[in-house]
C-alpha cells in the first residue's frame, strides 16, 4: 500500500519590536538573566496591560504578507495554565478574533508549485525560561523573555513532505524578514515550530491519527523528525508494531527518535476567555491603509523589476532580492547615483565579501544606500580610485559617513596634477630602462611593473586610465 | 492635613497590601496605586489601611484572614470604623461585589461607586476587572464628592478608561438634575423598606416625580455577575502559586504539591468556592452555556437600563436586605454574599454609577454620579 503524509505547522515567530507586548521592558535577546523585567511582566498584581501598537502593526503586516484577511476588530484573550515560567499563570493570546485569517503561501519544490493555506495568525506573549541548576538541584526562572511579542502562524494540513515543510518555512522566513516582521533566527529561538503529522493511504479522504512534535528549532532536525515520524506511523499501520494515539511527542535529535511526553504535561483545559483589561483593537481604514501602503514588494516582484527596470541579470537580481537590507541599500544607491549595474556590483562583490569576512549575513548590512550611491559617483566621475573607494567602504561598514568628506580628510582624492604624474613617470622610466626595453620588445608585463611603481609613488591617488595613457606615451617617446 | 484611609485592595509601597488574604501576608508592592499618587498630589495624607474581606468578594469584610470584626454579634467593617475618626475624610474602597455599598447602607455612611472607567484601577489588586471600581466611602456627600474629584481622570496605564474630560465631568458636574426617579420593587426587610419609603417621601417633597416599576430583567444580574466575577477572579488569583511571592507551603516535594498546598493552606473557604465555580464556568464544557451567556446577559442589562434611562433620570433600590448581618447569617449560608449581591450586581455588571446614602441605593446612567450625589444630598438633608 502507498501512503501519504499530512502535515500542518504552527510556527512561532518573535516580533522585531523594541519593547515587550504589554510593558515598556526591552524585548532584546541576550541580556543578563532577569535584566529586562518589571512588575508587569513578572506577574505582580496591580499592573494593567497596555497593548504595544507596534505589535499590532507587525501582526497586520505578517497577515498581509501571507495574503490573509485582516480582522478589523481583533481581541486578546487569556489562556490559563500553571507553569513556573508563566508568571501570571495565564498567557495573553488571541483565541476568539485573531488579527489575520485565511491566508495563502506559495511554495516551490522539486515537484512543482503549490499553495499552502494559512488558517490564522494570532498575536501573543512569550513565556519565560527555566534554567536548571544541577549543582543545587533547583530550577531558576529567567523572566527576560516573558511578554516578548510573538505571532503564531497556523497552517492548514496542506503539507505532505519534509521538502515541502522546508520550502514553506524558508518562504515564511523570506517574507517575514522582507517585511521586517522578525529576524526569524531559528538558532536564537525567534522562529520555532510545532509539527502536526498523520499518515493515510494515498487517495484517502480520512485523516489518520495525528501526533504533534513541539518546539522544533532547526530545519535539519525538522526534516529528520518528519522522516522518522512518517516511518513510525507507516510501520504501525502496516505491521501493527504499536498502536498510534493522538499525543504530543518530544523529538530527540541526538537519538534521532521521538518520545511520547507524559500525559500530564499536555492535558488540561486552558479556560480561554476575553481579557477584560484590553479593549477590542479596532483597525480603521487609515490604520489599515497605512500598513498596506508600507508593505514591501514581494521578493519575486522586486526581482522581476530589477531585471526589467535596471537591466540586471537574473543571478544578480536573485542575490539582491534575497535580503531586504541589500534591496534597501541597492535602491538607495541607485536613487543617488543612477547607475544600477555599478550599485549591484558593489553590493554583490564588495559588500558581500566584507559581510562574509565579518561573519555576518546579508540582513545585517548597515551601509546606507545614499552614501554608497555617493561613493559610486565619486568613482565613476574620476574623483577617487577604485582601490581607495574600497577603503572608504570598509569605513562605511563601521559607521555611516559622507564619502567625499572622508576621502578629502584622509587624502584619498585622485590627483589631477598632470605635472606631478609626468614627473613620477619620467623618474620611473629613468630608473628602469630594462622594463622600457622589454615593453618595446613586446612584453606586456613590463608595463604593469612600471605602472605599479608609479601608482605606488602617487599613493593610489591617480586615475588608472590617465596614468596608463601617459605612461605609454612617455615610453613611446623614450 | 486631610487624611485618607485606603482599603487593603490598594497597593502601596509604604505598607503591606494583603487583599485580606493570608496568601499576600506581608506583601510589599513595588509601586503605589494611581489613586494614591493622585490623592497625595492633591494634598491628602495617607493615614493607613482598612482590612477587607479576602479579595473583597464577601458581605462586609468578614472573610479577612486576620479575623471577623463583630460588635454585639453583628458584623462590622474596618472601613466604617476608620470613619469614626473625624480627621479621616474618606476610605478609598474597591467595589468588587458591593461590600462598600452594603457597609455604607448599614452604617449611615455615603459611598459613591463612580462610572466604570472614570477612576484608574492601576495598582489595585485585580479580582473582577470587567466591573470592579474604585470608590469613596465617607461620612457625608460633600466629602465623597471632594475625594472623588481628586481621583477621577484618565490614566494611560489603565486601558479601559474614558477620555479625561468625561471622567472629570462625571465626578464634578451635574448637567442634568434628577427630576424623575423609577423605584424598583425588590424584597427587603421592614427596616430597609422604611428607609426606602423615607427616601421616596423626601423626593416627592422636593418635587421629584416617583414611579414604581417592576424590573424582572434585573434579577438576572446576580447570577450573571457571579459567573463573570468568579471566572475573572479564578484567573486573576492563579498568579498566586507560591513560586514568586506570597505564601509558600513548607510541605511539598513536587511542583504540583507546591502549587496545591500553598493555595490550600493560605486561601479561605469562600475564595476557594469562588475559584472552583469560576474555573467550572470557563471550562470548555460550560463556556457557552455559562460564561458566554453571562456576557450576553450583561449586554441585555445594559440595554434594559438604557431604555429605563430614556424615561427616568435615576433608579432607587435597596443596597442590602437588612440593616445588619450577624455571624449566624454567614454560618447558616456561607455563600450569602453571592445572594445579597442581587441589589449591587446590576450596577457592578453594567459599570453604571451608584450612590448609597440614607440607607438606600441610587443608580443612574453613565457619568451621572454628580447628579446622583446631588439627589443623595436631598435624602440626607445635606446642603450643597
Ligand atoms: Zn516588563
Amino acid at each position: 500500500m502507498k501512503f501519504e503524509t499530512v502535515i500542518g505547522l504552527e510556527v512561532h515567530v518573535e516580533l522585531a519590536t523594541k519593547s515587550k507586548i504589554f510593558c515598556s521592558c526591552s524585548a532584546k535577546f541576550g541580556a543578563e538573566q532577569n535584566d529586562h523585567v518589571c512588575p508587569a511582566c513578572c506577574g505582580m498584581p496591580g499592573m494593567l496591560p497596555i497593548v504595544n501598537k507596534n505589535v499590532v502593526n507587525l501582526g497586520m503586516t505578517a497577515g498581509m504578507m501571507l495574503n490573509c484577511h485582516i480582522n478589523r476588530t481583533t481581541t486578546f484573550d487569556k489562556k490559563s495554565y500553571y507553569y513556573p515560567d508563566l508568571p501570571c499563570s495565564y498567557q495573553t493570546t488571541q483565541w476568539f478574533a485573531p488579527v489575520a485569517v485565511n491566508g495563502l503561501v506559495d511554495i516551490e519544490t522539486s515537484k512543482g508549485k503549490k499553495s499552502i493555506r494559512i488558517k490564522q495568525i494570532h498575536m501573543e506573549e512569550d513565556a519565560g525560561k527555566l534554567v536548571h541548576d544541577d549543582w543545587t538541584n533547583t530550577s531558576l526562572v529567567d523572566f527576560n523573555r516573558t511578554s516578548v511579542p510573538l505571532i503564531e502562524i497556523v497552517s492548514q494540513p496542506d503539507l505532505s513532505s519534509a521538502e515541502e515543510v522546508v520550502a514553506y518555512l524558508e518562504r515564511l522566513r523570506s517574507l517575514l524578514r522582507f517585511a521586517k516582521v522578525s529576524d526569524c533566527r531559528m538558532e536564537q529561538g525567534s522562529m520555532r515550530c510545532d509539527v502536526n503529522l498523520s499518515v493515510r493511504p494515498e487517495g484517502s479522504d480520512q485523516l489518520g491519527v495525528r501526533t504533534e512534535m513541539k518546539n522544533m528549532n532547526s530545519l535539519s532536525a525538522i526534516v529528520r523528525a518528519i522522516e522518522y515520524e512518517t516511518a513510525r506511523h507507516i510501520d504501525a499501520i502496516e505491521n501493527g508494531t504499536e498502536e498510534l494515539v493522538q499525543e504530543t511527542r518530544r523529538w530527540d535529535d541526538v537519538k534521532g527518535k521521538s518520545f511520547a511526553m507524559r500525559n500530564k504535561e499536555t492535558a488540561g483545559d486552558y479556560r480561554y476567555f476575553p481579557d477584560p483589561n484590553i479593549m477590542p483593537v479596532v483597525i480603521d481604514d487609515t490604520w489599515y491603509d497605512g500598513i498596506k501602503n508600507s508593505l514591501p514588494e514581494f521578493p519575486e516582484v522586486k526581482k522581476a523589476r530589477y531585471m526589467s527596470e535596471f537591466g540586471l541579470g537574473e543571478y544578480d537580481a536573485d542575490i539582491l532580492t534575497g535580503s531586504r537590507a541589500l534591496c534597501d541599500c541597492f535602491e538607495g544607491a541607485v536613487a543617488e547615483c543612477g547607475n544600477a549595474k555599478e550599485a549591484a556590483n558593489w553590493l554583490i562583490s564588495d559588500c558581500m565579501n566584507l559581510l562574509n569576512k565579518n561573519q555576518q549575513t546579508a540582513d545585517q548590512l548597515t551601509v546606507n544606500g545614499t552614501s554608497l550611491g555617493k561613493l559610486i559617483k565619486l568613482v565613476t566621475d574620476g574623483t577617487i580610485g577604485r582601490g581607495n573607494a574600497k577603503k572608504i567602504l570598509i569605513a562605511m561598514f563601521e559607521k555611516d559617513l559622507d564619502p567625499a568628506k572622508y576621502a578629502e580628510e584622509n587624502g584619498l582624492i585622485l590627483s589631477n596634477d598632470t605635472g606631478l604624474i609626468d614627473k613620477v613617470i619620467k623618474e620611473a622610466i629613468a630608473a628602469d630602462p630594462k622594463a622600457v626595453a622589454d615593453f618595446k620588445g613586446g612584453k606586456e608585463k613590463a608595463l604593469m611593473a612600471l605602472f605599479g611603481k608609479c601608482m605606488k609613488q602617487l599613493k593610489g591617488n591617480c586615475d588608472p586610465q590617465v596614468l596608463r595613457t601617459m605612461l605609454i606615451d612617455e615610453i613611446n617617446k623614450a | 492635613m486631610k487624611k485618607i484611609v485606603l482599603d487593603d485592595m490598594m497597593l502601596t509601597k509604604a505598607l503591606p497590601t494583603t487583599a485580606g488574604s493570608r496568601m499576600l501576608e506581608g506583601y510589599m508592592s513595588l509601586f503605589d496605586a494611581e489613586v494614591v499618587e493622585r490623592l497625595t498630589a492633591a494634598g491628602y495624607e495617607m493615614a493607613g489601611k482598612a482590612q477587607v474581606g479576602e479579595f473583597a468578594i464577601d458581605l462586609v469584610g468578614e472573610t479577612a484572614y486576620t479575623g471577623t470584626l463583630t460588635e454585639n454579634g453583628k458584623l462590622t467593617a474596618a472601613s466604617a470604623k476608620a470613619l469614626e475618626n473625624d480627621t479621616v475624610k474618606g476610605v478609598i474602597s474597591l467595589d468588587v461585589n458591593g461590600a462598600p455599598r452594603r457597609i455604607a447602607a448599614q452604617n449611615g455612611l455615603v459611598f459613591v461607586k463612580p462610572t466604570y472607567g472614570t477612576v484608574s484601577r492601576y495598582g489595585t489588586v485585580p479580582v473582577a476587572c470587567s466591573g470592579e471600581t474604585v470608590g469613596v466611602l465617607a461620612r457625608n456627600i460633600a466629602d465623597c464628592r471632594e475625594v472623588l474629584s481628586a481621583m477621577a481622570g484618565h490614566d494611560d496605564k489603565d486601558g479601559t478608561m474614558h477620555a479625561d474630560a468625561l471622567c472629570k465631568k462625571a465626578a464634578d458636574g451635574c448637567e442634568k438634575p434628577v427630576k424623575k426617579v423609577a423605584v424598583i420593587k425588590m424584597e427587603a426587610d421592614a427596616d430597609i423598606t422604611a428607609e426606602l419609603e423615607a427616601a421616596k417621601a423626601e423626593m416627592v417633597a422636593n418635587g421629584i416625580e416617583i414611579t414604581e416599576i417592576e424590573a424582572d430583567v434585573l434579577s438576572a444580574a446576580k447570577t450573571a455577575w457571579n459567573i463573570l466575577m468568579c471566572a475573572e477572579l479564578c484567573n486573576n488569583v492563579s498568579r498566586y502559586d507560591g513560586i514568586k511571592f506570597g505564601y509558600r507551603t513548607q510541605n511539598y516535594t513536587t511542583i504540583d504539591e507546591l502549587y496545591t498546598n500553598s493555595r490550600t493552606e493560605s486561601f479561605g473557604a469562600l475564595l476557594k468556592t469562588a475559584i472552583l465555580f469560576g474555573s467550572d464556568v470557563l471550562s470548555t464544557k460550560n463556556y457557552m452555556a455559562k460564561y458566554d451567556k453571562a456576557l450576553r446577559i450583561r449586554r441585555v442589562l445594559a440595554e434594559a437600563f438604557g431604555k429605563l434611562f430614556a424615561d427616568f433620570d435615576a433608579v432607587l433600590m435597596p443596597a442590602c436586605s437588612k440593616p445588619a448581618y450577624t455571624e449566624t447569617d454567614v454560618k447558616e449560608n456561607p455563600y450569602i454574599a453571592f445572594e445579597e449581591n442581587r441589589y449591587t450586581a446590576p450596577a457592578s455588571i453594567t459599570g453604571l454609577p451608584a450612590v448609597v446614602a440614607g440607607g438606600v441605593q441610587l443608580v443612574g446612567p453613565a457619568f451621572s454620579e454628580g447628579a446622583l450625589l446631588d439627589l443623595a444630598a436631598l435624602l440626607v438633608k445635606e446642603g450643597k
